[in-house]
């Protein structure tokens, strides 16, 4: 009788372990807790961003107090760059698949000036292109793996779009306002972050393995490094991009 | 082969019980061919008007909301208010329509096809099948057309013209397959007009009925002759040029790319070598059943109709030479601006010749002023203002401010409305008997000339302020700029008289239509004209005579001393004075 | 609301305008006798019983009447034409001297620049602005206009003046401003969904004015010519 008792609990078990396996949830996959964050550094002179002539724009040029400025190289005060794009480059699990978000990213056309003038958004995401300005914007999207497109606005309103292919970067210009740009990544994951005001970056939520990370800036290009994260750790990664 | 008129079997008339689908449908007969083309192109007038509609809508009340607008797209608009990528497309497919596929097949694919034969006493057309073919190639082409609407990034954008290179690059004009479906449409339709002008030309040449001699034909046959030749001149260069367009736009050539070592200006040349040579063919065919119209309704024969057969002729030929004058600011050189003003100005003797000679015709005629006549003295008065203010930009200096100004959008719609839409007004009624038997309501037809004349002109008219103001043309809102924002009012009347003049043809659709049917049935030859075709019975049987006519006079004979108490004398009546001519007209009479 | 051409501003916008007027009197003469010789005769002719048309087929002697007078008005008009258009145009019409700025079209903003206290285009001195065209009153300016994708088209209506700017052309237009004042330039080609918009402002600033502030280079001759908002030069806003 116990031979037979045995048996059957092992047998249970392993049903149990065969079940488990057959029902495995795959997004357990691409999730996971481990974070990499750090700070994108600048050295050497910080750049003068040439100042933007809104004459000819009064709509706009009223909305500012102080001359407005392009935004190519914008150094924070703690000598930290903003507008660089972090992101995971390769490393993620090949089967991993992450839910496209239904909520959009916004970016918005405001004193003729694209806010935010980089961002990210995950591949089938609505973007959300909206007019602040009610004067005709047109948003010309330079994909080269996406198709292009270019929409015109004429007055205050919202038109969405949304990106079937990971492109890094997609570059948006305004014609009728030579001087709006911005750049958007394109990922089939939500593994990125653009630094800000204190050129800081956080990807969170990564499963355990090793990444390249790449950080991404309009002037001077790209670097990357390898980062290897496991269970919850949070590991950090700075990056350095020096004046050219 | 001669002689054959008198004695050849009735031909083509006893043909075996012919199905729905081969009488109606899949027909070889040139009048039933007429018909189908007057229906579809009807179709593609009420297309133009429609995109028309819109067009004023945002020209009137810029970022307003226009009724309606909820059945488009978000891509054509937004919250109800027209985009700019949408309404360049409206002006650029309104335009394309309007001269390609409603007013040259009206005038051309319905009355070339209707009239000809029955004018100069054949049977039919010389390629019958040939001409079937044309038709079904022209629908095709407007179906093609009609699509562009429906494909991503809809319809093409940089105007009926596509200057290149806007029209060739996708990433600047934000068009694909749109430009492409032109181009094929373009190439398609240009076959369709060469098919029919050889059948035009073969068919006048050598289908003419005994005693039928050249001026002996009708005006309104000399002009689709005319047209004709000019058509199956000019159309290929306008299908080369969209098959080089075709071929930048998607293998990758570079013939209007300048950075890639291609043209802009070569496009010019070519649309515009094709482009004036195409005007002639939307207004010879009106000026020549103008004539036809305004010699029955004065009841006097045609004022020197030599001299309008040499002012056709004159035209037709010196519309060969004028093309730069669509182009003096385009960046040629000066001296061609020189030239081109010079052939331009001269080109304008015979089309006045032409407007003395119906003032002569109306002179001390006796005046029926039935709607067609109506219609065709509208013409003379309208066609007058268009050509006369074609001289303004013949002029160069003049031409560098009101070049691509709402002038020039005055003067086209004076030429094209005024003068050949009043005149196939005219002619829809005019034919209507011998096309379905029956006629359009009189008072009706009254009610619609008078109200169109009307709205027709404040629509119009204004334009000509509006540009003289240095209104551009194909502006989304005009009121970006501040030099254009007084002029707004004017853009408003002009709006709502627009929205009037469409509202108005919906009498014109009711009498055409509803009198297919319920019209009165009409007589042999309700008009009291003297052309062959009233010697027929309305609508006129397939095959037309049974034997062809013989003609003893030219068309005109109207009041004529030997016509005694009528006053009018049809060209194959004879009488005891007459002699019969001499043999068959042409080898081919009587086929 | 305006019924009549834009006021004139360039020292050939007069004769441009004589031109336009001369014609308008020729055609309108033409006009009234078409139209009232279309009226006269529908209510003189109109079929009344009785009556019978004159049966005529023509006149030889009316056809060369009405063939000779417009043919010879014609001829009048090209020849007057003419002459102002090789004035205006022609390959040698460019005044010596010309103060050169550069225009190039693009879609949808007119990139205007300036030689540069040395006065010549294409040296290291020159700058680019965007939509703001500053010349001087009383002296030739010649613009070299270029395009950098579609056709565009330099217009200034008080000026006349309205050239096509080409992708691959280099193409050369003067003008003489009269009146110190400000105006606008707007594009007169289609060039895609923005050309509604392609507009720029022009300036005439008195000579002296002018000359001064041209030895500087690019933001400070702005600033020299438009001190602030509250000093702008006269803004037209349309009468």
């Amino acid at each position: 009788m116990r031979k037979l008792g045995s048996i059957a609990a092992v047998a249970a078990a392993v049903l149990v372990v065969a079940l488990a396996a057959w029902t495995r949830q795959p997004a357990a996959d691409g999730q996971g807790a481990a974070t990499v964050t750090g700070k994108v550094k600048f050295t050497g002179a910080k750049p003068t961003n040439p100042p933007i002539d809104m004459s000819e724009e009064p709509k706009c040029k009223a909305k500012y107090t102080t001359t407005p400025t392009q935004e190519t190289v914008v150094v924070n005060p703690n000598g930290t760059l903003a507008n660089v794009f972090v992101y995971v480059k390769s490393g993620l699990p090949a089967s991993a698949k992450y839910e496209t978000p239904k909520t959009g990213v916004l970016i918005d056309q405001d004193g003729c000036h694209y806010r935010p003038h980089v961002l990210g958004i995950m591949v089938g995401q609505p973007l959300e292109i909206k007019n602040s300005d009610g004067i005709l914007h047109n948003i010309k999207a330079k994909g080269v793996k996406n198709r292009p497109f270019n929409i015109s606005q004429p007055t205050t309103m919202t038109s969405t779009r949304t990106f079937s292919a990971p492109e890094v970067m997609v570059p948006l210009e305004c014609n009728v306002h030579g001087w709006m740009q911005a750049y958007l990544g394109v990922l089939p994951h939500p593994f990125y972050a653009i630094t800000g005001v204190d050129g800081s970056f956080t990807i969170k939520g990564l499963p355990p393995g090793t990444y390249t990370i790449e950080a991404w800036h309009e002037k001077y290009g790209t670097q990357t490094a390898t980062v290897t994260v496991a269970g919850t750790e949070s590991k950090t990664q700075d990056f350095t991009f020096a004046a050219k | 082969m001669t002689s054959v008129a008198a004695t050849a079997p009735a031909h083509g008339v006893h043909h075996a019980p012919q199905s729905f689908w081969r009488k109606y449908i899949f027909s070889t007969d040139h009048k039933i061919i007429g018909i189908q083309f007057l229906f579809v192109s009807l179709f593609f007038l009420l297309v133009g008007g429609v995109l028309a509609m819109q067009m004023r809508w945002a020209l009137g009340f810029p970022g307003k909301p226009m009724p309606g607008a909820g059945l488009l797209p978000e891509t054509m608009a937004a919250n109800g208010v027209i985009l700019p990528e949408y309404y360049v497309q409206l002006v650029s497919m309104h335009g394309t329509f309007m001269v390609f596929f409603a007013i040259m097949p009206l005038l051309v694919g319905v009355y070339a096809n209707f009239l000809i034969p029955l004018k100069i006493g054949a049977h039919d057309m010389a390629f019958p099948r040939i001409n079937m073919a044309s038709f079904w190639m022209a629908l095709f082409a407007g179906l093609l057309m009609f699509a562009s609407f429906f494909v991503p990034e809809g319809a093409i954008r940089s105007g009926w013209t596509n200057y290149a290179p806007l029209s060739a690059r996708p990433d600047l004009s934000g068009v694909t397959i749109g430009q492409q479906l032109w181009c094929i449409s373009i190439v398609v339709l240009g076959l369709s007009s060469v098919m029919g002008s050889l059948n035009y030309i073969t068919t006048i040449i050598n289908h003419r009925a005994p005693g039928m001699t050249w001026f002996r034909m009708p005006l309104s046959v000399w002009a689709l002759f005319i047209t004709a030749i000019l058509a199956v001149l000019a159309l290929p260069v306008l299908q080369g040029a969209a098959i080089l367009l075709l071929f930048d736009q998607t293998i990758g050539t570079h013939f209007f790319d300048p950075p890639a070592g291609g043209q802009a200006l070569l496009w010019q040349h070519l649309f515009w070598f094709f482009g004036h040579p195409e005007v002639y063919i939307l207004i010879l065919p009106a000026m020549g059943m103008v004539s036809d119209m305004i010699a029955n309704g004065s009841r006097k024969p045609i004022f020197g109709y030599h001299s309008m057969v040499f002012a056709i002729v004159a035209i037709g030929f010196l519309g060969w030479l004028v093309w730069g004058h669509h182009m003096f600011m385009s960046g040629m050189n000066p001296t061609l601006g020189s030239s081109f003003m010079i052939s331009t100005l001269v080109i304008a003797v015979p089309s006045a010749v032409k407007v003395f000679n119906w003032l002569g015709t109306m002179w001390r005629g006796n005046l029926r002023f039935h709607v067609p006549m109506l219609n065709a003295v509208a013409f003379v008065a309208m066609f007058t203002i268009g050509g006369l203010s074609g001289v303004f930009m013949a002029a160069t200096p003049v031409d560098m401010f009101i070049h691509d100004t709402q002038f020039i959008v005055a003067h086209l719609h004076y030429v094209l409305f005024g003068g050949s839409l009043f005149a196939l007004f005219g002619a829809i009624t005019y034919w209507y008997p011998k096309m379905f038997g029956r006629m359009m309501s009189e008072p009706l037809g009254k009610v619609h000339f008078w109200l169109t004349f009307v709205f027709y002109n404040c629509t119009f008219f204004p334009m000509h302020i509006l540009g003289m103001g240095g209104q551009m043309r194909r502006l989304y809102d005009p009121t970006q700029y501040d030099f254009l924002k007084p002029q707004q009012p004017l853009n408003v009347f002009v709006s709502i008289s627009a929205f009037l003049l469409f509202a108005t043809q919906l009498l014109f659709a009711f009498n055409f239509l509803w009198n297919l049917k319920k019209g009165k049935k009409a007589p042999l030859n309700p008009w009291e004209d003297n052309g062959l075709e009233w010697s027929l019975p309305s609508p006129a049987p397939h095959g037309n005579w049974d034997r062809p006519p013989t003609v003893y006079r030219g068309p005109y004979e109207f009041s004529a001393p030997e016509a005694g108490s009528r006053d009018y004398l049809p060209q194959n009546e004879k009488l005891p004075t007459d002699r019969e001519p001499a043999s068959a007209a042409t080898p081919a009479a009587g086929h | 609301m305006r019924w009549w051409l834009p006021p004139a501003a360039s020292t050939y916008a007069g004769d441009i305008d004589f031109m336009f007027t001369l014609i308008l009197v020729i055609t309108g003469i033409a006009l009234v006798i078409v139209e009232a010789g279309v009226i006269w005769f529908s209510v003189a002719y109109r079929a009344r019983p009785g009556r019978r048309a004159f049966y005529t087929h023509g006149s030889t002697k009316a056809e060369v009447v009405w063939s000779a007078i417009p043919a010879v008005t014609v001829v009048i008009l090209g020849i007057m034409s003419n002459g102002l258009w090789n004035r205006i145009k022609g390959r040698d019409s460019v005044p010596a001297g010309a103060y050169p700025i550069g225009v190039h079209a693009k879609q949808f903003e007119w990139q205007l620049t300036y030689p540069g206290p040395d006065g010549q285009l294409g040296t290291a001195d020159d700058f680019t602005v965007r939509n703001q065209l500053h010349v001087p009153v009383g002296r030739p300016v010649v613009v070299h206009l270029s395009a950098e994708d579609v056709i565009h088209s330099f217009f200034v209506p008080e000026f006349r003046l309205k050239q096509d700017a080409v992708p691959g052309m280099e193409i050369r237009a003067w003008f003489e401003a009269t009146k110190v004042d400000s105006m606008e330039l707007g594009c007169a080609e289609l060039c895609g969904m923005g050309h509604y918009r392609m507009r720029a402002r022009v300036w005439v600033w008195p000579a002296d004015k002018y000359d001064a502030c041209v030895k500087q280079a690019s933001q400070q001759f702005l600033d020299c010519l438009r001190p602030s908002p509250a000093e702008g030069a006269t803004r037209r806003t349309g009468s």
